[in-house]
């Protein structure tokens, strides 16, 4: 699964940033059929955590209400550069993550 | 003769008339009574308090299949005071909870955006539980023009 990250290319120290990802996933409701009449099963990101220098600064629990190719923007605070980690994961248990560093300026 | 009896259905005609008017409304009245006790079994909230959580979603929607969407709640966002938890719930989504965020103090602002679904004209509801543990609610009605599971109910 591919994602994509945005965060600002430097922040300032102490002050909330946002912070944007899209992964590209179906996020298939369940309640669909294919074209022989059979159910397709369900299967979103279920789980989406957010890790700033190994500190969970956001989690979301996602169901089948959430769009397909799910975009998400939250804040969070950075008192020194480091790196932040995002990790997923789908009902088929299929994992991902993604990883981008963020500078501060004082 | 022939006149009163054409008023009569004349009356008949206009009452009726009346109480499709009112039936709607009376609709309109019940479901109002379902949510709370919905946004209860979804968020353990007894009895959220309207005010500091605000919904940012258009009035009209064109496609129930991504419905742009904004949370904001007021709060400090300090160690003592912050956001924990966000759960939005779309009332008449076949899954009614779209999703539940957890911040903290290092959200820094509790402002979410995302895109969502939704299966017909609806109203969502955002719930924001406090690290005091207080509960805040935020509702917002949409007008969905395409709803979203199209085949849900007829496979």
């Amino acid at each position: 699964m591919t994602a994509r990250v945005l965060v600002p290319k430097e922040v300032k120290r102490g002050a909330p940033f946002p912070v944007r990802i899209a992964i590209q996933h179906v996020m298939e409701t369940g309640f669909r059929y294919d074209l022989f009449g059979k159910p397709i099963p369900k299967n979103v990101v279920n789980t989406l955590v957010c890790r700033y220098d190994g500190v969970e600064v956001f989690r979301a629990e996602m169901g089948s209400g959430i769009a397909a190719n799910p975009y998400l923007q939250f804040y969070t605070v950075a008192g020194k550069s480091g790196e932040l980690e995002f990790s997923w994961v789908d009902d088929a248990g299929v994992e991902g993550s993604e990883r981008v560093m963020v500078t501060v300026v004082p | 003769m022939t006149r009163s009896r054409i008023a009569v259905a004349r009356r008949r005609f206009l009452q009726s008339c009346g109480a499709l008017v009112v039936w709607p409304t009376l609709a309109r009245a019940q479901e109002a009574d379902a949510l709370p006790a919905l946004v209860e079994k979804l968020t353990g909230a007894k009895a959220p308090r309207d005010g500091k959580v605000t919904l940012d979603i258009p009035r009209i929607a064109d496609n129930g299949n991504a419905v742009p969407l904004k949370v904001k709640i007021e709060s400090a966002m300090t160690a003592q005071d912050h956001v924990k938890t966000v759960h939005l719930i779309a009332e008449k989504n076949p899954r009614p909870l779209v999703a539940a965020f957890f911040l903290g103090p290092h959200s820094g602002k509790a402002e979410i955006d995302t895109r969502i679904r939704l299966n017909g004209t609806q109203r969502v509801v955002a719930v924001a539980t406090m690290a005091d543990g207080s509960q805040w609610r935020g509702i917002a009605e949409v007008d969905v023009a395409e709803s979203a599971c199209y085949d849900a109910t007829n496979p």
